[in-house]
C-alpha cells in the first residue's frame, strides 16, 4: 500500500469525488494556483478548471453562506476555510442556516456540504490562528463534526462526509498534514458516527482525537514496556459521537481518560463522561474519570507558552500513570 | 405631503392601462388577475392577523399588507422555474408565486399539514421541491444563500435566476456586501430585490443608512441599478421583466430597490411609536397598491363594479377554505420532534 501525506489523502479524497459526480466542486480562498494556504488543493485548478475549483474573494460569511445555497439545490460543495478560526466569521450560515434547512422545512431540504478547516495550535501561529474550537461546533443539531488523526482515516471519512447528506465540519489538524500513512488507492469510506479502537488494552481507556491520538500512542507504547495496557479510542467523528464503542471498552478497562486539544471548560471530554454516567459504563469505573484538556486560555505566540497550553506526551503520560495508581 | 399627494395621483391619472398592458405584454386577464393575487394577500394577511388575535397563531408573524405591489409585480415577472429566497415578510411573495393558501394557513396554525409540517411557521414557510428556498428568519438569510443557488444554476447551464429578496434593514448587514461582490465576479444569475418599506423594525432606513436609496451601493458592485415604485404593481413588473431580461442574457446579477410601506407594526410587539399615524394614513390612501390597481382597471372598464365585488367575495371565500383546511388539519405527534434533524 502507498505511503503517502495527510494532505495528499484529503487531496485524494476531494479528487476521487470530484471525478465520480459532477455536483461536487471546491470553493475557498487561494485554493487556485496557490494550492491552498496549507498545500491540500495543489494541482486541482489544472485538472478541474476555475469553475470547479473556485476560488473566493476573503469573504468567510459569503463563502459558507454559498455553500449552503449550492447544497440547497443539489449541488455537493466542499468549502475550505483556511484556518478554522474564521468559522467564528461564518457561524451564521452554519448553525443558522445549514444546519436548521431541512428540520425547519419539514424535512424536505437537504444541504450536503462538508466545510474542510485547518485546526490546532503548534505552527506559532498566536491566538487567531491555532484554535480548536470542536467544541462549538459540536453543540448545533443539525451539523456532523469529523476529526480525522491520520492520511488513511482523512481520505475515507473525507469521502463519506462528502456523500452524507447533511452539512458536515471536517477539521484537519495542522501539525498532521505532513504526516505520511499507508492509505489505499482504491475509493473507500469510512462510517461518520463509528469510532476506532486504535489500540487495545486492558488497564485504561483514552479517548482522543486529531493530533493527540498519536501523542497518545506513542504514550502507550512506552508505558507498554512497563507492563501497563492502555485502550486509546479514536471516536473519528465527534458528531455523531460513538458512545457504545467508549463505553464498551470502559467496562472492559474501568478506567477512563479523555483527552483533547480543545479547551477544556465546555470540552467534549464532559460529553463522553455524561455518556459514560449516563450508562451501564459507570457501574464498572474503579477511578474518577480524568481529562486533559487545552488551557483555558487563548493560544500564546512562545514556544515554551504554545506548548504548554495544550497537552503534550509528558503531560498524558503522568497523568495515566497517576489515574493507573489510583492517585485520584 | 400634500404636495405628494397631488403628484401621487396627477401620476395616476396619466396611465393608460390598456396601453401599458399591451407594452408589457400583459392581457386584460392577467392583469385582473395580478389585481385578484393581491387582494388575496391582503386577505390572507388580514385573516392571520386576526386568527393570531384569537390566539391561534402562536409566536409572531410579520405582516406585509401595503406591500403586495412588490411581491405581485415581481412574482408575476419571473418564472415558476425560478428559484426564489424570500425574507421574513414574505407570506407576499409566497402567495404571488402560486403557494397554497390551505397549506400555508395550516403552517401559521403549526399544523402537520402545513407546507413545513409546523416546525416552520410564518417566519419559515418554504416549498424546497416548488424553488420556493423558504423565508429566513435571518436578516439577510436570503443574501447569504444567493451567490451559491446562482453557482448551481450556473454549473447546470439553465436559464433559471434566484430571486433574493431582502429589506432595507438587510443592506446594512455586512452578507449584503459580499453576496453582491460574489455575484458581480463570478456574474451570477441572481435578482437583487430590495424590498425597502422604509422601517428596519423601528429605524428608518435614512437614519441608519449612509446614503439612500442603495443606488451608489449597487454601482459600487457594478451591478445595474432601478429605485422603483414598490406600490405600483405594474411598473413593478414592467422593472423585474427589464432585470429579469438583462439577467437571462447572461450580464449576470441585477438590484431594484422597490420603495413600499408596511401598515402593520413590524411584527405582533409593536405600538407604531416610531412613525407617525398621518404617515401611515398618506400610504394607505394615496398609495395603496390594490387600490390603485382597482381604480385603473376600472377606470379603463376592463374590471365592473360587480366584478370587483365578485372578486372580493371569491377571495374571502378561498381564504375561509383554507383556515377550515387548516383548522381541522391534525397536529403533529410530539413523539416526531427529533426527525429531520439529519437526513
Amino acid at each position: 500500500m502507498p505511503e503517502i501525506t495527510y494532505r495528499e489523502a484529503i487531496r485524494d479524497a476531494m479528487v476521487t469525488e470530484m471525478r465520480r459526480d459532477d455536483t461536487v466542486f471546491l470553493m475557498g480562498e487561494d485554493i487556485g494556483t496557490y494550492g491552498g494556504a496549507f498545500g491540500v488543493s495543489a494541482g486541482m485548478l489544472d485538472e478541474f478548471g476555475p469553475e470547479r475549483i473556485l476560488e473566493t474573494p476573503i469573504s468567510e460569511l459569503a463563502i459558507v453562506g454559498a455553500a449552503t445555497g449550492a447544497a440547497m439545490v443539489g449541488m455537493k460543495p466542499i468549502a475550505e476555510l483556511m484556518f478554522m478560526d474564521f468559522i467564528l466569521l461564518a457561524l451564521e450560515p452554519l448553525m443558522n442556516q445549514a444546519a436548521k434547512a431541512r428540520y425547519m422545512f419539514g424535512g424536505k431540504a437537504t444541504v450536503p456540504m462538508v466545510i474542510r478547516m485547518a485546526g490546532g495550535s503548534g505552527t506559532g501561529a498566536a491566538a487567531q490562528h491555532s484554535q480548536s474550537l470542536e467544541n462549538i461546533l459540536m453543540t448545533i443539531p443539525g451539523i456532523k463534526v469529523v476529526a480525522p488523526s491520520n492520511p488513511h482515516d482523512a481520505k475515507g471519512l473525507l469521502i463519506s462526509a462528502i456523500r452524507d447528506p447533511n452539512p458536515v465540519c471536517f477539521i484537519e489538524h495542522k501539525l498532521l498534514y505532513k504526516v505520511k500513512g499507508e492509505v489505499p488507492e482504491d475509493e473507500y469510506t469510512i462510517p461518520l458516527g463509528s469510532a476506532e479502537v486504535k489500540r487495545e488494552g486492558t488497564d485504561l481507556t483514552v479517548v482522543t482525537s486529531g493530533i493527540m491520538v498519536s501523542k497518545t500512542m506513542r504514550v502507550a507504547e512506552k508505558l507498554a514496556a512497563e507492563g501497563i495496557s492502555i485502550e486509546v479510542i479514536d471516536p473519528r467523528t465527534l458528531r455523531p459521537l460513538d458512545t457504545a464503542t467508549i463505553n464498551a471498552s470502559v467496562k472492559k478497562t474501568g478506567k477512563l481518560l479523555v483527552v483533547h486539544e480543545a479547551t477544556k471548560i465546555g470540552g467534549w471530554a464532559g460529553e463522553v463522561f455524561a455518556a459514560v454516567s449516563e450508562s451501564d459504563a459507570f457501574d464498572y469505573l474503579d477511578a474518577p474519570m480524568r481529562r486533559l484538556a487545552g488551557k483555558d486560555c487563548p493560544i500564546p505566540y512562545n514556544r515554551l507558552l504554545e506548548a504548554a497550553a495544550v497537552p503534550q506526551e509528558a503531560d498524558i503520560e503522568t497523568e495515566i500513570r497517576a489515574i493507573i495508581s489510583n492517585a485520584y | 405631503m400634500e404636495n405628494w399627494k397631488k403628484e401621487e395621483f396627477d401620476y395616476y391619472e396619466t396611465i393608460d392601462v390598456h396601453q401599458k398592458g399591451e407594452e408589457l405584454g400583459l392581457s386584460d386577464e392577467r392583469m385582473i388577475e395580478m389585481y385578484r393575487t393581491m387582494l388575496k394577500i391582503r386577505f390572507f394577511e388580514e385573516m392571520a392577523d386576526k386568527l393570531y388575535a384569537l390566539g391561534k397563531v402562536h409566536g409572531t408573524m410579520h405582516l406585509s399588507a401595503g406591500q403586495e405591489g412588490v411581491a405581485v409585480g415581481t412574482g408575476f415577472a419571473v418564472k415558476r422555474s425560478d428559484f426564489m429566497l424570500n425574507h421574513h415578510r414574505g407570506h407576499g411573495h409566497f402567495i404571488a408565486s402560486g403557494a397554497d393558501l390551505g397549506k400555508m394557513m395550516a403552517e401559521f396554525l403549526g399544523k402537520d399539514t402545513g407546507y413545513c409540517r409546523g416546525r416552520g411557521g410564518s417566519m419559515h414557510i418554504a416549498d424546497v421541491t416548488a424553488n420556493n428556498l423558504g423565508a429566513n428568519g435571518i436578516v439577510g438569510g436570503s443574501l447569504q444563500l444567493a451567490a451559491g443557488v446562482g453557482i448551481a444554476i450556473k454549473h447546470r447551464k439553465t436559464d433559471q435566476l434566484v430571486l433574493t429578496l431582502f429589506g432595507d434593514g438587510a443592506a446594512n448587514e455586512g452578507i449584503f456586501h459580499e453576496s453582491l461582490n460574489m455575484a458581480r465576479i463570478w456574474n451570477l444569475p441572481v435578482l437583487y430585490l430590495c424590498e425597502n418599506n422604509q422601517y428596519g423594525m423601528s429605524a428608518n432606513v435614512n437614519r441608519v443608512s449612509a446614503k439612500t436609496p442603495f443606488r451608489d451601493r449597487a454601482a459600487a458592485y457594478d451591478i445595474p441599478y432601478i429605485l422603483a415604485d414598490g406600490n405600483d404593481v405594474l411598473g413593478m413588473y414592467e422593472h423585474t421583466k427589464k432585470a429579469v431580461e438583462s439577467i437571462r442574457s447572461g450580464n449576470g446579477p441585477y438590484f431594484i430597490e422597490a420603495s413600499t410601506y408596511r401598515y402593520f407594526g413590524h411584527s405582533k410587539s409593536d405600538r407604531n411609536l416610531y412613525r407617525t399615524k398621518d404617515e401611515i394614513e398618506y400610504w394607505k390612501t394615496v398609495k395603496d397598491p390594490i387600490d390603485r390597481m382597482e381604480g385603473l382597471l376600472l377606470k379603463a372598464d376592463i374590471l365592473t363594479v360587480e366584478a370587483v365585488k365578485q372578486i372580493h367575495e371569491e377571495t374571502v371565500q378561498e381564504i375561509d377554505a383554507a383556515v377550515k383546511f387548516a383548522e381541522e388539519a391534525p397536529e403533529p405527534d410530539a413523539k416526531d420532534v427529533m426527525e429531520w434533524v439529519y437526513a
